[in-house]
């Protein structure tokens, strides 16, 4: 019984190698880095690094289902200005309007998604120029909304969204404040984290096991044999859109709850919608469609976010800093693509 | 009369220069509306004048020479997104080696950022995508650690004045480069056996493998062209502004793409023609002007730039459904 179930894992972690291959270089990575952080595992460091990590990991997950498609999403940056500006404007008040004000920047976000996703199937335009155009429309629709970086956060929301699980606890007023015995030993664990988990479970994981989600993958791998298969393929990836736009819309809503602010900055949206890029290759999916999966995704941001954590505790100087998020990325590609010298066939190169 | 018009309306264009018709259509569209704006608001009339419409060409070499050497790589279906920081690096090399070999050492740069492109795309089979971001990021990091941050102190040199911003019979220079580098590529495209190898790459590249097409080395030379144009509009940019500075190139690898894609290239390679590239940059250029002219808000003019490209791929840029 054990060993079949032990070659059952073998089997799965050989077939999902970009990712096992993720998840395996952020822990050797992170560790080396708690090791050297004076504070090293401690709930603050953790803390800090959950709130640096999920607005680009809701990105990353946002770019994924795309990219599934065999497509790219250029907008998936914009999208997250534009929620983020929006809730600058929406989630000032208290009680019933924030969470009134939650529920619309998630539509807002969804929406957007949406209309990328029918600019695609119903005026059958590539992906990656369609989102470069409606990207440009929503860095527009940001900047009308917040000309200036400005605006304002219900505070409680972002004292307890941005802190340790106790914290919250404290502020929402629940399990005696935070201080029941039961709770002690996760009220350390970062809110940040808890979210970015509850995110993925409760979106992704039903999506890829229905059959939405399982239409999204053959659309990426062969789009004439789903559609002779009889799948919906239009349905499928209005739906993959959609859900891109909703995960850079949560993205959004954190980025203003973390920053206090809105903020339509389009240099800053562009790093993100590439950063997001990179973070989905390095996390195992394949920029053809097809394989991969969103929670790869999350890991291939945190190695991103794990490599400039680095930079401050072993003190190498800043300025070296991007060429070697550079040499990272080229390196981990340019690893992933060495079995293709293995091929002796040159026909099977081209797909 | 009904003959005449059918000899000339559109259905009867190709499917190559229908766009190229449209954008030019466009074009025309753009002028009058600001030109009608401008009566309106001052009385006259500036947008057809030589003046305007030669300053309006010089800006546009800048992003046409970049938009050039993005069409051939879309053109075999990669994409070069290291276009930003090697327009940079060309031009901060420019600057910082000065004197006679500032030129020839910026297209260096581009020559060696387009192999190590190349030769990740071809051999390795990266997609272009993210192999030319990494590329990007490594530049940007290189030139970053070379100038400490800061934009460099160094100035262009005179030749690098001369080609860029000054003026010979009235027209500056940069548009007669941008003219070269245009009659050069559409001798390329349309008259050699790697022109025509760029476009069999891009339509089905195992069936241009299977018919003797080297492949491999055409991809490297299209990556090479794209990094060297891109490194010498960095040296024409340097010199229009005279110097160098960081992020120089970032305004440039969005709207070289759009440009290409809206003079008619389908995006995934192997069709379009090079005046259509032209078109779509003096379409993006003069937008872009005549926004600002009408006093547009940023807001206004991204959302106005996207619904544009928008809707002119919905008239001609248009794929096909997967039904087999």
């Amino acid at each position: 019984m054990s060993a079949t179930k032990h070659s059952d894992l073998g089997l799965r972690i050989r077939q999902n190698m970009g990712f096992s291959i993720a998840v395996l270089l952020f822990v050797i990575v992170y560790f080396l880095y708690h090791l050297a952080h004076p504070k090293g595992f401690s709930s603050q460091v953790l803390v800090q690094n959950s709130n640096e990590v999920f607005s680009l990991a809701m990105l990353a997950m946002a770019q994924t289902v795309p990219v599934l498609l065999g497509g790219l999403d250029l907008s998936v940056g914009a999208v997250m200005t534009l929620v983020d500006c929006l809730a600058s404007h929406l989630l000032e008040g208290t009680g019933a309007s924030v969470g009134f004000g939650i529920i619309a920047c998630l539509f807002a976000g969804a929406l957007a998604g949406f209309v990328n996703g029918c600019v695609v199937v119903f005026g059958r335009i590539q992906p990656i120029i369609a989102t470069l155009a409606t990207g440009a429309v929503y860095m527009g629709l940001a900047l009308f909304l917040r000309p200036i970086p400005g605006g304002k956060i219900n505070e409680d929301i972002n004292w307890a969204m941005t802190n340790a699980l106790g914290d919250f606890a404290e502020t929402v007023g629940i399990f005696d404040d935070g201080k029941a015995a039961w709770f002690q030993p996760v009220a350390g664990v970062p809110t940040a984290l808890v979210l970015l988990i509850i995110v993925a479970l409760v979106t992704w994981v039903p999506f890829r096991r229905s059959v939405t989600g399982r239409t999204v993958y053959a659309i990426g791998s062969a789009e004439g044999a789903a559609f002779m298969s009889g799948l919906n393929i239009a349905g499928g990836k209005l739906a993959a859109f959609t859900l891109a736009g909703l995960f850079a819309g949560i993205g959004g809503i954190f980025m203003a709850i973390q920053t206090s602010s809105g903020n339509a900055d389009i240099p800053m949206a562009g790093a993100y919608t590439l950063s997001s890029i990179a973070s989905v290759v390095i996390g195992g999916t394949s920029l053809l469609g097809g394989t991969g999966g969103a929670i790869g995704s999350i890991f291939g941001t945190l190695i991103l976010k794990v490599i400039s954590f680095n930079f401050r505790v072993f003190d190498i100087a800043p300025l070296l800093q991007p060429l070697f998020e550079g040499l990272v990325l080229l390196a981990a590609v340019s690893l992933g693509a060495l079995s293709i010298l293995r091929v002796k066939n040159q026909l099977e190169l081209f797909r | 009369m009904i003959d005449m018009i059918k000899k000339f309306s559109l259905s009867r264009l190709s499917r190559d220069d229908k766009p190229i018709a449209i954008a030019a259509t466009f074009i025309l569209v753009i002028l009058i509306a600001g030109t009608i704006y401008t009566l309106d608001r001052f009385g006259t009339a500036p947008l057809f004048s030589p003046t305007y419409l030669i300053q309006q060409l010089q800006i546009g070499s800048f992003l046409g020479i970049v938009a050039a050497g993005m069409m051939l790589v879309i053109l075999i279906s990669q994409i070069d997104l290291s276009v930003p920081w090697t327009l940079a690096a060309g031009a901060m090399t420019a600057t910082a080696v000065g004197g006679e070999w500032a030129l020839p050492a910026a297209l260096v740069v581009g020559l060696l950022v387009g192999t190590v492109n190349g030769l990740g795309v071809a051999y390795l089979r990266i997609p272009s995508m993210i192999f030319t971001l990494g590329v990007n990021a490594v530049m940007r990091g290189l030139m970053v650690a070379q100038t400490g941050g800061f934009a460099p102190q160094t100035k262009a040199t005179e030749l690098m004045r001369y080609i860029a911003a000054e003026r010979t019979l009235g027209i500056p220079h940069a548009i007669f480069v941008w003219l070269a580098v245009s009659i050069l590529l559409v001798i390329m495209l349309r008259r050699t056996s790697f022109g025509r190898s760029i476009y069999a790459i891009g339509n089905k590249e195992a069936a241009a493998y299977l018919s003797g097409v080297p492949t491999k080395r055409v991809t490297i030379i299209a990556f090479i062209l794209c990094s060297v144009l891109a490194s010498l509009a960095g040296v024409l940019l340097a010199g229009y502004s005279t110097k160098a500075y960081q992020g120089m190139g970032d305004a440039y690898v969005l709207p070289a793409i759009a440009a290409v894609v809206i003079g008619g290239t389908n995006i995934l390679g192997g069709r379009g023609r090079y005046l259509g590239t032209v078109v779509g940059v003096i379409l993006i250029v003069l937008l872009n002007s005549v926004l600002s002219i009408m006093e547009m808000p940023e807001a206004g003019r991204q959302i106005i730039y996207g619904l544009v490209i928008i809707s002119m791929l919905l008239v001609y840029g248009r794929g096909e459904k997967a039904t087999s």
